[in-house]
């Protein structure tokens, strides 16, 4: 009896919002927002939390935090390197600093900083990325980090964290002011479900099944675990039952909970907002190979950089969204039962299809568009 | 041919008039992408028709020219009106201007030089404009070429050590060549830049760092040609002119504010009243 009722849909123990599989019937708030709550709710409870931020105060959420505790903020204009080494000084002194940035310039520009001021010497330094992923949209590559999960998870002592919606991300904030030693966590700016609730549990170090399946597992991190869930719904209505693993904790990897996936499943597709390259797939299969090795496919960004457009349009053809996540589904299933694939790998093939013609599409409606003047 | 730096009146009149024409074009660029940074833009409207109508040795036709003048944005984020200045300069035509920001553009939303060779460097993430300009100039020292280096740069970034390592560089190699044009619009995102971090005394710091410092005012087409003609008169040391400019120039609700840095018109009513003060009837 207690297998079938573990064979498939949503886990009652997750207390995900009752409508979570209702796009349309959720509420839509930035990840950001999570962060500036969650920013407050630590300075009350810890009177050791300072936050350092350089020139991007409303941007990361942080107005709240100045406004309630203004003695406890920090400006420090556009140093980011300069910026994470004084943070780094204030930990060592006691402080329990946050810092307030966007993930392109921490870690993107300070990371020698970060490597010897807080990984090597193991201070108390919270990292925050916001604005992170392809999400960022119209600002374009030079701002939609992508290379940011890798970058973080590579440094010994540091903890890594992309959680999957704004109450998440709140909870994620108040448990890393409790946590000693070094972390990073990224968020994102545009608004997305907030499908889970309260009572949803969040804990550093450990991933979470959302939806049961014991055909194959999808692994996602960050806002992309929605679509993993939306996916997992649409297989189990054409018979395939996936497990959906939520996994925030990039680093330390909840490692109990995905190899017991892999030996259960016999499949894995990892979903992440960044390079697939040292990221969350790369987490699960340094820990598969050596334990369970398993077929595992890997949406994320295929090698290359983001460029402007809306976030959508970004996720579409970029092979973020729902259908990518099905076709690799569908292959790893393939791979599990030993059945032939092509060595041309149609979720990236039918992402980059579409992108060209989107592409084609909205410059020649926006050529449309110009006035005669201009002609 | 030798190209003629001076200016005369009936020159300046003509750059002025098209001074109006970019910052119209502008405004209507940055409605047609929805987002993007308008204060910036605006207040350099002057500065970019000046270079690329008057001080520029270039060529629009051929922009991978050997020995073309190469002009260098650092704080991206105010591409759209070097997009514009570009469109009318030749670069391309300007039906292209109703795609900045959107999918497959080669008008990013921050430049990128792979996407459009004539940008010189892909730029957004602040401060590293002015060391890229370093290492142009130190090349073409190297090269024993003529043509010049211009660099803009924020104030607000400014806070980047990385610029200052840049200047240190620049003054230590005597790169004549390469002038840095201050954008000093005294805002940045979070508000007015003596209140995030304090610059002043500007000037002192620029010369402490072995930088020739002219002051200019950044909106007056004439009073910036004449800075950037007396930069290149000095010959051991680089130039850095600080031009005081006015952050949404000429849209007289937008002048001074900063909440207008990373925000634009909205379609109707306020794209109207952005047209209509730019004062171009058409």
């Amino acid at each position: 009896m207690q297998q079938t009722k573990h064979v498939k849909g949503l886990n009652p123990d997750m207390f995900l919002n009752r409508n979570a599989l209702h796009k349309d019937k959720l509420a839509y708030i930035a990840s950001r927002d999570g962060y500036g709550d969650g920013l407050v709710e630590a300075g009350s409870k810890y009177k050791q939390v300072v936050v350092l931020c350089p020139d991007v105060t409303e941007s990361t959420r942080s107005s709240d935090f100045k406004k309630k505790f203004p003695e406890r903020f920090i400006q420090l204009g556009v140093s980011e390197q300069s910026l994470a080494s004084i943070a780094a000084g204030m930990a060592l002194t006691g402080k329990i600093p946050f810092i307030s940035c966007f993930a392109a310039f921490c870690p993107g520009r300070n990371w020698e900083q970060i490597r010897t001021c807080i990984a090597l010497q193991k201070t108390n330094v919270k990292l925050t990325g916001s604005h992170a992923g392809l999400s960022v949209g119209e600002d374009g590559a030079t701002h939609q980090m992508l290379e940011d999960l890798a970058l973080m998870r590579v440094l010994p002592n540091m903890t890594v964290i992309a959680p999957g919606d704004a109450l998440q991300t709140k909870k994620a904030t108040l448990a890393l002011a409790n946590l000693k030693g070094p972390a990073y966590l990224r968020f994102s700016r545009e608004k997305s479900p907030a499908f889970t609730s309260e009572k949803t549990p969040f804990k550093i170090g450990s991933a979470y099944v959302y939806h049961f399946g014991n055909d194959l597992t999808l692994i996602a991190t960050g806002l992309l675990i929605y679509e993993a869930l939306i996916t997992a719904h649409e297989l189990s209505k054409q018979g395939i039952q996936a497990r959906v693993i939520y996994c925030p904790t990039i680093k330390p990897l909840d490692k109990k909970t995905i190899i017991k996936a892999a030996k259960e499943t016999g499949a894995i597709v990892t979903i992440e907002e960044a390079q697939i390259a040292g990221g969350l797939g790369s987490a699960i299969s340094e820990t598969t190979a050596l334990t369970t090795p398993v077929p595992i496919e890997y949406i994320g960004v295929q090698d290359e950089f983001g460029e402007s457009a809306d976030t959508q349009t970004l996720f579409d053809t970029f092979g973020l969204s729902t259908s990518s996540i099905e076709l690799a589904a569908k292959r790893v299933l393939k791979r599990k039962y030993n059945e032939r694939v092509d060595d041309i790998i149609e979720y990236k093939t039918v992402a980059k299809k579409y992108k060209q013609e989107k592409q084609k599409k909205i410059i020649e409606e926006a050529l449309n568009r110009t006035p005669k003047k201009w002609l | 041919m030798k190209k003629d730096f001076r200016l005369t009146n009936k020159k300046q009149k003509r750059l002025e008039e098209l001074a109006a024409y970019i910052r119209r074009d502008l405004i209507e660029t940055l409605v047609e992408a929805g987002s993007g940074h308008t204060a910036g833009s605006l207040g350099l409207v002057e500065i970019f028709t000046a270079l690329y109508f008057h001080v520029l040795v270039h060529d629009p036709k051929h922009p991978e020219w050997k020995r073309r003048d190469r002009l260098i944005l650092s704080n991206g984020h105010c591409c759209p009106v070097r997009y514009v200045a570009m469109a009318h300069a030749g670069y391309f035509p300007k039906k292209y201007l109703m795609t900045l920001r959107k999918f497959g553009s080669f008008l990013q939303g921050h430049p990128e030089v792979t996407r459009l060779p004539s940008l010189e460097t892909t730029s957004g993430p602040l401060g590293s404009g002015s060391s890229q300009a370093a290492g142009m100039a130190y090349a073409a020292k190297m090269d024993k070429a003529n043509w010049r280096v211009y660099c803009i740069i924020s104030d607000g970034e400014l806070g980047c050590g990385q610029t200052w390592e840049a200047f240190l560089f620049a003054g230590k190699n005597q790169l004549s060549n390469c002038t840095f044009i201050l954008d000093r619009n005294h805002i940045q995102i979070d508000g007015f830049t003596e209140d995030i971090m304090p610059l002043e005394p500007l000037e002192e710091k620029f010369k402490a760092f072995n930088l020739h410092v002219i002051n200019c005012l950044g909106n007056n087409i004439g009073d910036v040609i004449q800075a950037i003609n007396k930069a290149k008169d000095i010959e051991d040391k680089p130039t850095v002119i600080i031009a005081n400019t006015i952050p949404g120039c000429g849209i007289d609700f937008m002048e001074n504010d900063f909440l207008w840095h990373g925000k634009v018109p909205r379609p109707g009513k306020e794209a109207k009243k952005a047209i209509q003060a730019t004062q171009i009837s058409f």
